[in-house]
C-alpha cells in the first residue's frame, strides 16, 4: 500500500518537473513585459537538439547545454521579430510554436533509422539516473518520493529558487521588473531595454528548452512519428504562469498540482486496486478522461483565476505585458 | 572662454512625424537659474520640443548647446548625463514599486545585490533636496501630487541641473499647485533652471521669469513675464486677439430635471467610488462638478448614463426612476453623455470608424430596413463638422486620424445632435487649446440657453467659476457641498476638493443637493426607494 503511494508521489514529481522548467522560463520572459506563446515550439526545439547532441557526445551536460542554447536561439528569433521589428507578440509566439514543432518532426523523420538509441548512450543514461540524497532519501515514503530523483529534478527546483532571488534581491531583477511594469519609466532612467529584453527572453527560452529535453529523456528518447514529446505541456505552462501568479517559487507548488493530474492518468489502476473501497471507482473512469484532465483543469484554473483577480485586483501580472515598446510612439 | 549665460540653447531645431511637421526651425534659450514658461496651443509642438531635450525623440535637424557646448542627445540616458531631467505629463513611474525602488531603478553602480538600506539612502538624498518622503510607500497608493513630487525628486537625484515640467498643474488642486510653485522657486534658488510647459495663463504670470511662445510648431517670441499681459500672450499664442471672458448667460431655470438621491456606486475595484451623493440639475443651468481626478467623477457619469450598476440610491429624471434602465433606454429619455477620459480616445467613439459612422453610432438602429442609411450619416456628420468647425479631410476619415481636439468635438457634436435635455459632459476641454476650449464653452452655453440641464465635470477651477451657475465639489466620492459659482472663493473650492471643508450641512433646513421643489413628494421618494430595492433583488 505504501509502495503505491510512494510511487504515486514519485511520479507526480517526474511529471511536474518539465512544467516547472517551462513555467519558470515563461515567467522570466513575461517579467520582461513580453508574452511568448511559443513555449511549446521552443521546448520541442530544445528537446530534439539537446537529445541528439547528448547522444552524440554521450553526455548529459552537453545535452542540457545544447537544449538551452538551441531554445535560446528560438527565443532570439522571438526577440528579433517583436523587439527589433516590433511585430505582434501573439502572432510571433504562435508562429514559433508551429515552426518549432515542425522542426522537431522534420529532424526526427529526416533521421529515420539513424535515430540514436538512448539505451546505448551509457554515460548519458547514467547521467540521467536517479541520485539518492544521503540521509534524506532514507525517510520512509518521502525519501523515495522526493529525494531519489535524477539530477535535472533537483536542478529545476534550484533554478526556480534562484530566479526568484534574482528577481527580488538583485538590481538587475529590479530593473527587469520595471521594464515589464512600465518600459517608458525604465527607459527614461537609462535602462538599456533592448539588451535586457533580449538577454532575459533568451535565457527564459533556454530554460524552457531544458524542460523539453527532460521530457524526451523521460520517455526513453524514442521518436514517434506522430507524437511530439512535448504533447501540449508548453500550453499548460503558459496557464501555470498565471496560476503561479508570476512567482517561480509558487510555480513549484503549481506544477505539482498539475503533475498530480497527469500521474492519475497513468496510476489510476494501481490506486483503484490498492484502495478498492475508497478509489475503486477510478478503474471505471475511461482513460480518455484522465488524458483530458490536465487540460480541463488548466481551463478551470484560468477561469477561476481571472474571476478572482478581477475581484481582488491582486494579480501580479506585469502591467505592460504583451505590448511592444517604441520610444517615439505618439 | 567664460561659461555661457545660457543653460540650454536650441538652434534651428526641426522635427517631423511622417508628413506632420511638429517643430520647424525653433530657436530657444534657457538662462541659468531662471524659470521659463513654454506656452502654446495644442499641437504647437511644446512637448515634442521638450522630448528632444530629454532624449525621447531625436531632432531631424538643428543643434543643441548646453553650457555653450554643442551636444547630441540620442537617448534619455544621454539627457540624464547632461543634467537634463523631465517630469512627463504622464508620470513615468512603476506603480507597483515603492518610492525608493522607483528611484533605485536608474541608479548607476548600485551593485549586483539590492541593498537592504536603499530606503534610507533614498530618504537621505530626498531630504538633502528638502523633500520628505516615505521611501517604502507604494506608488499606486500615492496621490497625484505625491507622485509628482517623487518624479521631481527622481530627476534631482540624478543630478539634473535643468528640469522640464510638462503641464505639471493639469492634475493638481489649487493648494497643490501653490506647493509645486514653492518647490520650483526653491529649486531656482539652488541654481536649477526650469522649463515649465502649460497653457494656463495666470500660472505663467505667477511663476515664470520669461515666457517663450510656440505656435503651430514655430517659435514666435520670448517675452519677460513682468512686462507682458495675458492679452498679449494670448495674441502671441493664437495669432490674433481673443476675448478671454467666458459669458455666463442668465436664463430662467426650470424645475429640477435630474435628481439624484443617496447614490452609492462602486468602482471597478469594488471600493465605494460615489458615496451617498445628493444633487439635482435644473433646465437652463450648468452645474459644475469639481474634484481631484479620480474622486468618483467617472463612476458618477457612468451610473447616470446606465453604464455602471449602482449599489443603492435613486436617479429620478422628470419624475421617472432611471435605476434599472439600460443605457439605450436612458439615452432615449434625452440624457446624453460625453466623457473624455485621460487618453482622450477611450470612450464613446470607435477610433477606426469614420466620422460619419461615429455620428450615427447611437441611432443607426432607428433606420428602416436592413441597411444603414449612409447618406443620412454623411449629411448629419457634415452638419456637425460645419457647426463645430472640425478640421477633417472628409467625413469618411477614421476618427483616430484626427487631432485630439477635433475628436472631442465629434463626440460632443454627436451628443448635442441627439437633442438632449440633460447633457453630461466630463472634461470636454481636456488638453484642448484656448481657441477650441472657448468654442466648447460657447456650445455649452448655447445648450443652456435652450433649456438643457448641463452637468459639467471639469478640471480648471477658474473656468468652472466663470462658466457654471453652481459648482458641487466631490472628494473621495462624497459631496462636499454645492455653491454658487459667482459667490465662492477659489481657495474655498480648493479646500473642499481636498476634503478640508465640508459645506453639506451648513444650512440645517436645506441640506445640500436636495431641491426644495422636487418633482417627487416625500412619500413618492419613499416609494421610489422601495421600487429600486425591488428591482435589485
Amino acid at each position: 500500500m505504501l509502495e503505491v503511494l510512494t510511487l504515486f508521489l514519485f511520479n507526480i514529481v517526474i511529471y511536474s518537473i518539465p512544467l516547472l522548467y517551462a513555467t519558470c522560463g515563461e515567467i522570466m520572459v513575461e517579467k520582461s513585459g513580453s508574452l511568448n506563446l511559443g513555449v511549446e515550439g521552443t521546448m520541442a526545439v530544445g528537446a530534439i537538439f539537446g537529445f541528439l547532441a547528448g547522444c552524440k557526445a554521450d553526455s548529459l551536460p552537453v545535452a542540457v547545454l545544447v537544449s538551452f542554447i538551441t531554445a535560446a536561439l528560438v527565443g532570439a528569433i522571438f526577440c528579433i521579430f517583436t523587439i527589433t521589428l516590433q511585430a505582434n507578440q501573439n502572432v510571433t509566439g504562435l508562429t514559433i510554436t508551429t515552426i518549432g514543432v515542425a522542426v522537431y518532426f522534420f529532424v526526427g523523420n529526416g533521421l529515420g533509422a539513424n535515430w540514436p538509441v538512448y539505451r546505448e548512450c551509457t554515460r548519458l543514461v547514467s547521467g540521467f539516473a536517479d541520485i539518492e540524497i544521503p540521509g534524506l532519501s532514507a525517510i520512509p515514503v518521502i525519501g523515495k518520493a522526493f529525494f531519489s530523483h535524477n539530477i535535472l529534478v533537483y536542478f529545476a527546483v534550484i533554478v526556480a529558487v534562484l530566479i526568484w532571488l534574482y528577481f527580488e534581491k538583485t538590481s538587475i531583477g529590479l530593473r527587469l521588473r520595471a521594464i515589464g511594469e512600465n518600459p517608458g519609466a525604465a527607459d527614461s532612467l537609462g535602462v538599456d531595454l533592448v539588451k535586457y529584453k533580449y538577454l532575459h527572453i533568451m535565457a527564459g527560452s533556454g530554460i524552457m528548452g531544458i524542460g523539453g529535453l527532460y521530457m524526451g529523456l523521460n520517455m526513453g528518447g524514442t521518436f514517434e512519428g506522430s507524437n511530439c514529446w512535448i504533447n501540449g505541456y508548453g500550453w499548460i505552462a503558459i496557464a501555470l504562469v498565471i496560476f503561479a501568479n508570476w512567482s517561480t517559487t509558487h510555480a513549484i507548488v503549481g506544477t505539482f498540482v498539475f503533475g498530480f493530474f497527469n500521474t492519475l492518468r497513468v496510476y489510476n489502476m494501481p490506486i483503484a486496486t490498492t484502495f478498492p473501497n475508497t478509489f475503486g471507482w477510478l478503474s471505471k473512469v475511461p482513460a480518455q478522461v484522465f488524458s483530458a484532465l490536465p487540460f480541463a483543469v488548466t481551463l478551470l484554473v484560468l477561469i477561476v483565476n481571472s474571476v478572482r483577480s478581477r475581484k481582488t485586483n491582486k494579480s501580479n501580472a506585469p502591467t505592460a505585458i504583451g505590448v511592444n515598446y517604441y520610444r517615439e510612439d505618439r | 572662454m567664460a561659461a555661457s549665460e545660457y543653460a540650454i540653447e536650441l538652434k534651428g531645431i526641426s522635427k517631423s512625424f511622417g508628413p506632420v511637421v511638429a517643430n520647424k526651425n525653433i530657436n530657444l534659450n534657457l538662462k541659468k537659474g531662471e524659470i521659463l514658461a513654454l506656452l502654446g496651443e495644442n499641437g504647437s509642438g511644446k512637448t515634442t520640443l521638450m522630448n528632444m531635450l530629454s532624449g525621447i525623440y531625436t531632432p531631424d535637424s538643428g543643434s543643441i548647446f548646453i553650457d555653450g557646448k554643442k551636444v547630441v542627445i540620442s537617448s534619455p540616458d544621454d539627457a540624464g548625463k547632461l543634467g537634463i531631467g523631465m517630469v512627463h505629463q504622464h508620470f513615468k513611474l512603476v506603480e507597483r514599486f515603492t518610492a525608493a525602488d522607483n528611484i533605485w531603478i536608474g541608479k548607476k553602480g548600485s551593485g549586483f545585490l539590492l541593498k537592504k538600506d536603499r530606503n534610507k539612502e533614498i530618504e537621505e538624498i530626498a531630504s538633502k533636496f528638502g523633500f520628505e518622503i516615505d521611501p517604502t510607500k507604494i506608488v499606486a497608493n500615492m496621490s497625484v501630487s505625491e507622485k509628482q513630487t517623487l518624479e521631481i525628486i527622481k530627476v534631482l537625484c540624478y543630478g539634473a541641473k535643468v528640469i522640464i515640467l510638462d503641464e505639471p498643474t493639469a492634475v493638481l488642486t489649487v493648494q497643490e499647485t501653490k506647493k509645486l510653485f514653492d518647490v520650483c522657486r526653491k529649486m531656482k534658488e539652488s541654481g536649477h533652471s526650469i522649463i515649465i510647459i502649460t497653457h494656463k495663463l495666470n500660472e505663467v504670470m505667477e511663476i515664470s521669469d520669461r515666457v517663450a511662445v510656440l505656435r503651430k510648431g514655430e517659435y514666435i517670441d520670448t517675452v519677460e513675464s513682468a512686462t507682458t499681459t495675458k492679452m498679449k500672450l494670448t495674441e502671441l499664442m493664437v495669432g490674433r486677439k481673443m476675448n478671454l471672458n467666458i459669458e455666463r448667460s442668465v436664463i430662467e431655470k426650470t424645475e429640477p430635471l435630474l435628481e439624484v438621491r443617496d447614490l452609492c456606486v462602486e468602482s471597478d475595484e469594488g471600493a465605494l467610488a460615489v458615496d451617498n451623493m445628493n444633487f439635482y440639475i435644473r433646465g437652463g443651468e450648468i452645474l459644475g462638478v469639481a474634484g481631484i481626478a479620480g474622486s468618483g467623477q467617472k463612476e458618477l457619469c457612468e451610473a447616470i448614463a446606465g453604464l455602471r450598476k449602482i449599489k443603492s440610491g435613486k436617479i429620478i429624471h422628470k419624475g421617472r426612476n432611471l435605476v434599472g434602465m439600460n443605457a439605450k433606454k436612458i439615452a432615449a429619455q434625452g440624457i446624453a453623455m460625453s466623457f473624455i477620459p485621460e487618453d482622450r480616445l477611450g470612450m464613446g467613439l470607435a477610433p477606426s470608424l469614420s466620422v460619419a459612422d461615429n455620428v450615427i453610432l447611437k441611432d443607426y438602429t432607428n433606420d428602416k430596413g436592413l441597411f444603414v442609411d449612409r447618406k443620412r450619416a454623411r449629411d448629419e456628420a457634415k452638419k456637425i463638422v460645419d457647426m463645430l468647425q472640425i478640421a477633417t479631410p472628409s467625413v469618411d476619415t477614421p476618427v483616430r486620424r484626427l487631432s485630439g481636439g477635433n475628436v472631442q468635438k465629434v463626440l460632443l457634436g454627436r451628443e448635442i445632435k441627439s437633442d438632449p435635455n440633460v447633457l453630461i459632459t466630463a472634461y470636454p476641454v481636456r488638453g484642448l487649446d484656448i481657441h477650441s476650449s472657448y468654442m466648447i464653452y460657447d456650445i455649452l452655453n448655447e445648450q443652456k440657453t435652450k433649456g438643457v440641464g448641463v452637468l459639467f465635470i471639469g478640471e480648471d477651477i477658474d473656468v468652472m467659476m466663470a462658466l457654471c451657475d453652481k459648482i458641487m465639489v466631490m472628494c473621495h466620492g462624497k459631496l462636499q457641498g454645492v455653491v454658487h459659482a459667482s459667490k465662492v472663493k477659489k481657495e474655498e473650492l480648493g479646500l473642499m476638493m481636498t476634503g478640508a471643508l465640508d459645506l453639506t450641512n451648513v444650512k440645517v433646513d436645506k441640506p445640500a443637493g436636495i431641491a426644495s421643489d422636487s418633482a417627487f413628494t416625500a412619500e413618492e421618494w419613499e416609494e421610489a426607494a422601495d421600487m429600486s430595492e425591488g428591482a435589485e433583488s
